[in-house]
């Protein structure tokens, strides 16, 4: 039930909103900021509620059709409990977030915010592939107009290319599911959407690939993996603050969820095939975002670009295909949610009060606004990865996993922690340190109370992550393990397959084969 | 007593919060009082737990950290001599230099931001000493990192002053991607990141032989050579200077920097299966203390010359880790935390009562206006000079006799260790010549406004000159009718690596006698060279110009490393990143998603066509389309 609540509440209170009038948009603020308050403080009920390594929890199953097998069917395992409580957590503060910036249709902005969190949670709770997909595509339409209509002066290309990008691929995934579903129904007799149930059978090898491929697609764009990238500055820079929070913080977690929870475990040979490629574009991810990200201009695409590195990382973990990378990559996931939101919301504030992303615009504010500054300082040390913030964690996690089975990757991963550093501090250097040099900045507002009641629980949770990231990584492990395991069991198989080809060679041995075998008389006479 | 150990770290912590969080509330002498009361707990807890110690090492885990899969680590420390050695050096000299900064930063407008910066810094700096794991460690060390970075700059309305910071942070990222990586490869093939454990498994895993050891081991050293600037990672201290001075003296001399030192060391149950390595970490330490002593000669900037000082005597102890004399280095990461840190403080005392001038050249004569600072200063010279009796005589001729002692050591090292204690004593003196002694080349306005420096300042500078004259007797060497207690206090630390080293052949007296007193006298001649070109000559700092006016530029650039660094890695890394953004993102991606935009828009003028405006053919259409979803679908579910 509790489930069911989370879902549609947001679309309770966006009908509320919808009843009160547009004249009396302080109204509509608090009636959005209550609603989605409330539900933060129930989604935490999960947290205590939550059976560690119990599989999918308060499942809710109810089947809208029984020959088609289409249902409203959601659950929460480990991998989606703590993206949901991310999302609830910062659809709550965007809202707050929202309340300075945005002046001009309240009503119609509120609402697409809460139809777009009714889009996300159902996403990430949803455990049938139908649902999942009407969920994938409702969280579309709220962002194609909060870009579109409360966007900066580009808005128009950026919604065209986002809209462009994510329809593509998840145009490639409908057909996807709908043939998966076909593939099911042949070996099961039943026609089902139930993830579950797809669970218990194992998709055809020869099938696997091109099916993989096409939910591949869909969740690289995105990620975004490299090279299918170039939608996210423009979407970034010209999107209202909350919008980039929400699609930096959530949206592009849409992408490494979908692989955790069905491109691999689905899919697990063609995942195993085509691994090399995902691991070579998640180290040029890496490394390709943070030297971009050093050079840009404006701060907000810089952020944008380092999200491509981050996610490269969350990539890379996914590839370790060991507890410890996956762990750190889903870790990675909550993390950059929370510190990238952060940085957001820190570039929008200051966006709000001199109408400039430039970095070039900036400088010395250390000076004018140093309890911005500081908070500043925290989220980007955070981002950077300095041990004891989050960051440290999950990266640390990612690249230790990754040494294991894939030790270049991981060389080359850690090198970007280098970058990273660069390309931060350099900017935080040119924003705020030397004197202010545009007199335009000598007399900036700090921080309001509202502003920091904003920020100061992300860098709570920055810093307990941090220290004590034990609550989570436990709660997360046995999840990730079944998924681990069920692509293990394709690699035991495979290996005995291997093993059993080899052996067949042997009996009907190719002439070159022959001489080969380890045959003890062949043996004796090479050595004259 | 000793299961609260952990709340060594923890008191400069809380100082920490206290000041960063309600600093502004504060009296700027409240500040300081909290600050150093923070720091006076520490050294008081750490002078108890030790004293408490009865056996070899004391480990305790407060709570779990990191827990995934088969990695474990937690929030554990470790009490043993080397961890005694490093936390009483480490509060004690921390707690004397935040007592001078009340002084040093009196009139500066953000103390309680100083203040704070200064104590997380010991917070950092005491868990990397008593980490009981290398991921623990690693946390003291970049946040030792980032206290550096953030005090470096902390006038960061001087750009110098910002670029020094974010140069020092990036040039130690470098050595912690070694680091890092030297992490990945103990943990996957010793199953854990624990020091016990580890250490404890050193033999059977690495005692096979093959590259892991070496490779290990190097990457743990490029780590030290970011943290403790040696060759090729050195290029960030000199421009750490921009800090306040007491920064320089604790950071930048007495503690942080010697954090590579500490780690070598405390690994040295791995160097000791790699001979390779040992010797890699002997070459780049006495190449780097021969190189930095170079181009100490040449500074005119008072904290230059010291900053250049800090990385040759950071070059012996590494050469001593090199040949495996570790407790020869520990020694005199100690010794030299009192007589570097003192010079640091007496230079900053100077550069207070000059207001704020750091130019050699613009000083002279200062001993009578500075009377105390002098005779401080006098004595720290002497001790990193190397006169018989103080402090740094002891522990560097430790390291001299060792380097050529050792089995692992030889000729070359002591030749090279020589030399640079000759020009040791050579730019110390210049040094104290240039700025205490002859004419004063300044006016009488500056002149007048020159004051002795408040009590909290040589306090403190009396306490350190104590300590730079008897620290090193507590390792008074067993030829010189000495027990070596400090060596002995060490010993079980080394134990285990002493197991597998080669054992040198013993050497008679004699040698040691004589090749003691040609270091001595080397450095008698360094001392003379100086005292007639600064003192008997007419006194001017280029003189050394006037000689070798070629090699004296090359030496003041720096030898270009510098040039030579932005040119081949940073310019090319940035040129090229903004080629990748315009000619990759933005013309061949965005060209060909753009290029597709426009195929279907042309394809939908084609479709357009069918835009009647009638809603009956869109509905029309839509039902088409549906229809042949639809159909697919029943085709498929037949």
């Amino acid at each position: 039930m509790i489930i069911t609540f989370l879902i549609f509440w947001p679309l309770v209170v966006a009908a509320i909103i919808a009843l009160i009038r547009g004249d009396r948009p302080d109204h509509i603020r608090q009636a959005a900021l209550a609603g989605t308050i409330i539900e933060f403080v129930v989604s935490t009920y999960l947290l205590f509620a939550f059976k560690t390594g119990a599989g999918y929890q308060f499942t809710v199953r109810w089947l809208w059709s029984d020959t088609l097998g289409v249902g409203y069917q959601v659950g929460i395992d480990g991998i989606s409990l703590f993206l949901v409580l991310l999302t609830t957590l910062l659809t709550a503060i965007s809202v707050w977030a929202s309340f300075g910036a945005i002046q001009e249709r309240v009503k119609g902005y509120f609402i697409a915010f809460l139809v777009l969190e009714t889009g996300m949670i159902g996403t990430f709770c949803a455990t049938d592939l139908f649902l999942f997909y009407v969920c994938w595509e409702l969280m579309l339409l709220p962002m194609y107009f909060l870009i579109g209509i409360w966007g900066g002066v580009n808005r128009i290309y950026a919604t065209y290319k986002f809209v462009i990008y994510t329809i593509t691929g998840s145009l490639f995934m409908l057909v996807a599911i709908i043939y998966t579903a076909n593939i099911i129904h042949k070996i099961a007799g039943v026609w089902t959407f139930d993830l579950t149930v797809w669970m218990q059978y194992s998709i055809p090898t020869a099938n696997q690939l091109w099916l993989f491929i096409a939910f591949a697609l869909a969740f690289a764009i995105k990620v975004p993996m490299f090279p299918l990238h170039t939608w996210l500055p423009d979407a970034h820079v010209q999107a209202p603050t909350a919008g980039s929070v929400i699609l930096a913080g959530v949206l592009l977690k849409m992408g490494t969820y979908g692989f955790l929870r069905f491109a691999i475990p689905l899919f697990p040979s063609a995942f195993l095939d085509a691994l090399p490629v995902i691991l070579v574009l998640a180290v040029i991810g890496i490394i390709y975002g943070a030297l971009v990200a050093m050079v840009q201009k404006d701060i907000k695409s810089l952020v944008a670009y380092s999200s491509v590195s981050h996610l490269g990382f969350v990539m890379l973990g996914l590839c370790a295909l060991n507890t410890v990378g996956f762990a750190g990559s889903l870790l990675q996931q909550i993390n950059h949610g929370i510190s990238t939101g952060a940085l957001f919301l820190l570039v929008g504030i200051i966006y709000e009060r001199q109408h400039t992303r430039l970095i070039a615009d900036y400088g010395g504010l250390f000076k004018v606004v140093p309890v911005f500054s500081i908070y500043f300082m925290i989220v980007m040390l955070s981002s950077i990865g300095l041990p004891g913030t989050n960051g440290f964690v999950g990266e640390f996690l990612i690249l230790l996993g990754a040494f294991r089975s894939h030790p270049v990757a991981a060389v080359l991963g850690t090198a970007g922690i280098v970058l990273a550093a660069g390309y931060m501090l350099w900017m935080y250097q040119r924003v705020f340190f030397g004197q202010v040099t545009n007199p335009k900045n000598e007399n900036i507002t700090d921080m309001t109370l509202r502003e920091r009641a904003i920020l100061v629980p992300l860098v709570i949770i920055i810093f307990a992550i941090g220290i004590y990231p034990k609550p989570i990584l436990e709660r997360i492990e046995p999840a990730l393990n079944r998924v681990i395991d069920r692509v293990n069991a394709v690699q035991v198989v495979e290996k005995t397959k291997q093993d059993e080809l080899l052996s067949t060679r042997n009996t009907y041995p190719p002439p070159a084969m022959e001489t080969k075998s380890a045959d003890p008389e062949t043996e004796e006479e090479q050595p004259r | 007593m000793l299961n609260t150990i952990w709340l060594i770290p923890v008191f400069p912590l809380i100082g920490f919060l206290i000041n960063g969080l309600g600093g502004r509330r504060l009296s700027r002498y409240g500040s300081g009082v909290v600050a150093c009361m923070m720091v006076f707990f520490s050294f008081i807890f750490s002078l108890l737990a030790v004293l408490f110690l009865k056996e070899n090492s004391y480990h305790i885990e407060v709570l779990d950290w990191v827990v995934s899969g088969t990695f474990s680590v937690s929030f554990g420390f470790i009490l043993d001599p080397l961890s005694s050695v490093m936390v009483l050096t480490v509060s004690g000299v921390a707690f004397l230099i935040h007592v001078y900064s009340t002084g040093y930063m009196a009139h500066d407008e953000h103390v309680s931001r100083y203040f704070a910066y200064l104590n997380l810094f010991v917070f950092f700096m005491l868990i990397l000493v008593l980490a009981d794991n290398f991921l623990l460690l690693y946390m003291g060390w970049e946040g030792v990192g980032l206290c550096s970075y953030l005090l470096i700059g902390f006038w960061f309305h001087k750009d110098s002053a910002a670029n020094a910071g974010k140069k020092a942070f990036l040039v130690n990222r470098v050595g912690d991607f070694g680091f890092a990586l030297g992490i990945f490869l103990i943990f996957w093939h010793f199953g854990s990141v624990q020091f016990p454990d580890v250490f404890a498994a050193a033999p059977e895993v690495l005692g096979a032989g093959g590259g892991l050891a070496t490779l290990i081991c190097l990457l743990l050293f490029l780590g030290a050579t970011g943290k403790s600037a040696q060759i090729p990672l050195y290029i960030w201290l000199p421009d750490a200077m921009e800090g306040p001075t007491p920064v320089s003296a604790l950071i930048h001399a007495a503690t942080m920097v010697t954090a590579g030192v500490y780690m070598v060391a405390r690994c040295s149950a791995l160097f000791v299966f790699s001979p390779t390595a040992l010797l890699v970490v002997a070459i780049i330490g006495a190449a780097t203390a021969l190189f930095a002593a170079t181009m100490a000669t040449v500074q005119n900037d008072i904290k230059r010359v010291l900053a250049y000082s800090t990385i040759s005597q950071l070059g012996y102890m590494f050469l001593a880790c090199g040949v495996a004399a570790f407790s020869a280095a520990i020694f005199h990461l100690m010794t030299h935390a009192f007589f570097k840190a003192l010079l640091f403080l007496g230079a900053g005392s100077v550069i207070h009562a000059m207001h704020e001038e750091q130019d050699l050249r613009k000083m002279g004569g200062l001993r009578k206006y500075l009377p105390a600072t002098f005779l401080t200063f006098a004595i720290a010279t002497l001790a990193i000079s190397g006169f018989p009796g103080l402090a740094g005589f002891v522990s560097k001729d430790e390291i001299l006799w060792s380097s050529f002692s050792s089995p692992l050591g030889g000729l070359v090292f002591w030749i090279v260790g020589v030399l640079t204690a000759g020009l040791t004593a050579f730019y110390m003196f210049r040094l104290l010549f240039l700025a205490f002694y002859g004419k004063s080349r300044f006016d009488d306005t500056t002149a007048a406004k020159i004051h002795e420096s408040p009590m909290s300042m040589t306090g403190s500078l009396s306490i350190l000159a104590i300590l730079s004259i008897v620290g090193g007797w507590i390792g008074w060497p067993e030829a010189l009718g000495g027990g070596n207690s400090f060596g002995n206090y060490l010993e079980p630390v080394f134990a285990q690596a002493k197991e597998y080293l080669p054992q040198g052949g013993h050497h008679a007296y004699s040698t040691e006698y004589l090749l003691m007193g040609l270091s001595v006298a080397i450095g008698v001649i360094g001392f003379f060279w100086a005292y007639r070109w600064y003192i008997s000559e007419s006194p001017a700092a280029e003189r050394i110009k006037e000689r070798f006016p070629g090699l004296y530029t090359l030496v003041l650039n720096k030898y270009y490393i510098d040039e030579f660094y932005q040119a081949v890695i940073v310019r090319p890394l940035i040129g090229g990143s903004r080629l990748l953004w315009h000619k990759f993102d933005e013309l061949a991606i965005d060209g060909a998603v753009n290029g597709l935009g426009r195929l279907v828009r042309a394809i939908g003028r084609g479709g357009a066509l069918a835009q009647t405006g009638y809603f009956r053919a869109y509905a029309a259409f839509f039902s088409l389309g549906a229809a042949l979803v639809l159909g697919w679908m029943i085709y498929l579910m037949r």
